[in-house]
């Protein structure tokens, strides 16, 4: 990190686009694709609460809140308003950022506990809205998502899923790293070290957190939108509070403050359970394991952890 | 009158219920500075132990002890196993532990048991007593006696034995009472013991009218929570107040506002104290050292 960052930051976007771009050709089937396509989706999600826990330092437990609102989104802005899809897309997206600005100031001056069982509260607010307004959303039963259509081009299929989600990754990995290497991305540090001292030093504290929490839960609507819209159908369980518990764990088992690490963080937790379907029956177990077991033995995240052992071998 | 007090009588006995999630919460709060999302899934095992237990022949009150027995035992392990390698870890480090146990639990729950929901008969039957038109279960009675003898033992244990008092030692100040010679990690693991066994009297009290589930710890911890805020963190009788006022709000919500959104009013309460009073009705206010 200390030597030449816009280099560092320059190389990672890179290297994830040639590795969106190359990972078709190893992948056998459209199966596979799949699975590629469900982690860039919720990598961008991971990326996005990173921002949010890594670099500002605030918790959320109620990201699948604002992934829920872009996931019904694209279903019942076409089924209840008769908006075409793309548009959906956008209004779910602003209305995440609005919901997450109204919300923010008074939430973000909790701290630790307190701010994380507000967030909770949030989220769950958000899934019970969906769940209960069953005449509107279908409950716990879903409803149907209608497909994107774009100049009139159809969007299905996994490929195409693949090329969309992958592409938005890049872009948001883009986004991200740029916003990092920012005077914006330096107040977010400054807070996560030191409140207090950031305020002496003239950082507008509530501005910014408020800014990163709405850019973090527009993330999260995007990447919810292209879930539903990939599955073609969403239920209640999008914004679900295990869900929300999933992208921390995401976020921090790759590693907070480390945007590759939102990215492998994503790619174990979704790639596991397709590989170890046999033990379907056992995955809360597996996953609470996985929770408890990193977080004692590897609390900083897989990539950091990685990165710390490669410059002491070369030093 | 006969709907008011039917309301009131049911949200004192689902507040029973939270008093109690949110005395073990307040227990582990006060000697680890922990807050323990598992806490929930202490009422969830025991209950369904006690309902396995019953269904599989056991008389009533052996099926009830063993329930207590596994639930303090796994609270034991969660101690040893994941909070104690932990220790002095972040907030965010030690929330995902918790939640990680709380998943885990609900996992090992929904293998060695299955994932329907389970009651068992309560001992003093199911005539509902008539007072002034409104029905009262006379379960619900066991529950409010359950909880509070529960009370006062806890108050008897912290303020007239050494082992209580050496936990109070512990939760005022840790360094200073090691220095004196306590034995500050046994006092924590006794906290979690402790803070287990109430829960589970909590799951065996409430399974005959409320029914048990895997999946009913999130919600109770959530609840017990928000019952512990509301008190003031780190007040036991706050807890106790805070549980039953939740259980009264969230009935007479329930009963005259929207069924449907019952579970609603505990968040709503929670997201009302923590932006207007975030140390409750009987907690401290806190200092920050910079």
């Amino acid at each position: 990190m200390a030597r030449g960052p816009f280099v560092s930051h320059y190389a990672l976007v890179g290297a994830v686009a040639l590795v969106v771009v190359l990972l078709p050709l190893a992948l056998p089937d459209n199966f596979y694709l799949r699975v590629a396509a469900l982690v860039y989706i919720n990598a961008i999600a991971v990326i996005g609460l990173n921002l949010l826990m890594g670099y500002a330092g605030q918790v959320s437990l109620g990201h699948a809140g604002f992934f829920g609102i872009g996931a019904y989104a694209v279903a019942l802005g076409p089924a209840a308003l008769g908006l075409p899809v793309w548009l959906s897309l956008l209004a779910g997206a602003v209305l995440s950022g609005l919901l997450a600005f109204i919300v923010g100031r008074p939430i973000l001056r909790l701290r630790g506990y307190y701010l994380a069982v507000a967030t909770l509260g949030l989220g769950l607010l958000i899934w019970m809205f969906f769940n209960n307004q069953s005449e509107l959303t279908g409950g716990p039963n879903g409803m149907q998502v209608p497909r994107l259509v774009l100049f009139g081009w159809r969007a299905t299929g996994p490929a195409t899923w693949y090329w969309i989600s992958g592409a938005t990754l890049v872009l948001g990995t883009w986004i991200a790293l740029n916003l990092i290497n920012s005077p914006t991305g330096r107040a977010f540090r400054a807070i996560h070290d030191s409140e207090i001292a950031s305020r002496v030093l003239g950082i507008d504290i509530a501005r910014y957190k408020s800014l990163v929490f709405v850019l973090s839960a527009v993330y999260a609507a995007i990447a919810g939108s292209y879930f539903s819209l990939f599955d073609g159908f969403v239920t209640a369980d999008s914004s679900s509070f295990i869900r929300s518990i999933e992208f921390v764990v995401m976020a921090v088992l790759g590693g907070l403050g480390s945007i590759l690490g939102s990215i492998v963080g994503a790619a174990f937790l979704v790639v596991l359970p397709q590989a170890l379907t046999v033990f379907h029956e056992y995955e809360e177990i597996v996953l609470g394991l996985i929770m408890i077991v990193f977080m004692i033995f590897l609390p900083g995240g897989v990539v950091p952890s990685l990165l710390s052992l490669a410059r002491w071998r070369t030093a | 009158m006969s709907e008011f007090l039917q309301f009131a009588f049911s949200g004192l006995t689902v507040g029973a219920i939270y008093a109690l999630v949110a005395l073990g919460f307040t227990l582990i709060y006060n000697t680890s500075k922990v807050i323990n999302f598992a806490q929930g899934e202490f009422v969830m095992l025991s209950g369904m132990t006690t309902a396995f237990g019953v269904t599989a022949g056991i008389l009533l009150p052996f099926a009830a002890l063993l329930a207590l027995i596994i639930t303090v035992l796994f609270g034991i392990l969660l101690y040893r196993l994941a909070i104690a390698p932990a220790r002095g870890a972040s907030p965010v480090t030690l929330i995902i532990i918790t939640i990680g146990a709380s998943i885990m639990m609900r996992g090992v729950a929904a293998v060695v048991f299955d994932k329907n929901y389970h009651s068992f008969r309560s001992p003093l039957g199911d005539t509902p007593i008539k007072v002034d038109g409104a029905a009262i279960l006379p379960q619900s009675l066991l529950i409010l006696a359950g909880a509070a003898i529960i009370v006062v033992a806890l108050w008897l244990f912290l303020n007239r034995t050494l082992l209580g008092k050496s936990m109070l030692a512990t939760a005022a100040n840790p360094l200073a009472a090691g220095l004196v010679g306590i034995n500050t990690s046994r006092m924590i693991g006794i906290a979690f013991a402790l803070s287990a066994a109430i829960g589970a009297v909590g799951g065996i009290l409430a399974t005959p009218i409320a029914l048990t589930n895997y999946s009913v710890g999130t919600f109770l911890a959530l609840k017990g929570f928000v019952a512990a805020m509301l008190g003031g963190m780190g007040s036991p009788i706050g807890a106790v107040v805070g549980g039953l006022l939740l259980g009264l709000f969230e009935q007479f919500g329930a009963g005259y506002l929207s069924s449907q959104y019952k579970d609603a009013i505990a968040v709503i309460v929670l997201l009302l104290v923590l932006f207007t009073m975030p140390n409750g009705l009987f907690g401290k206010a806190g200092i920050e050292r910079v």
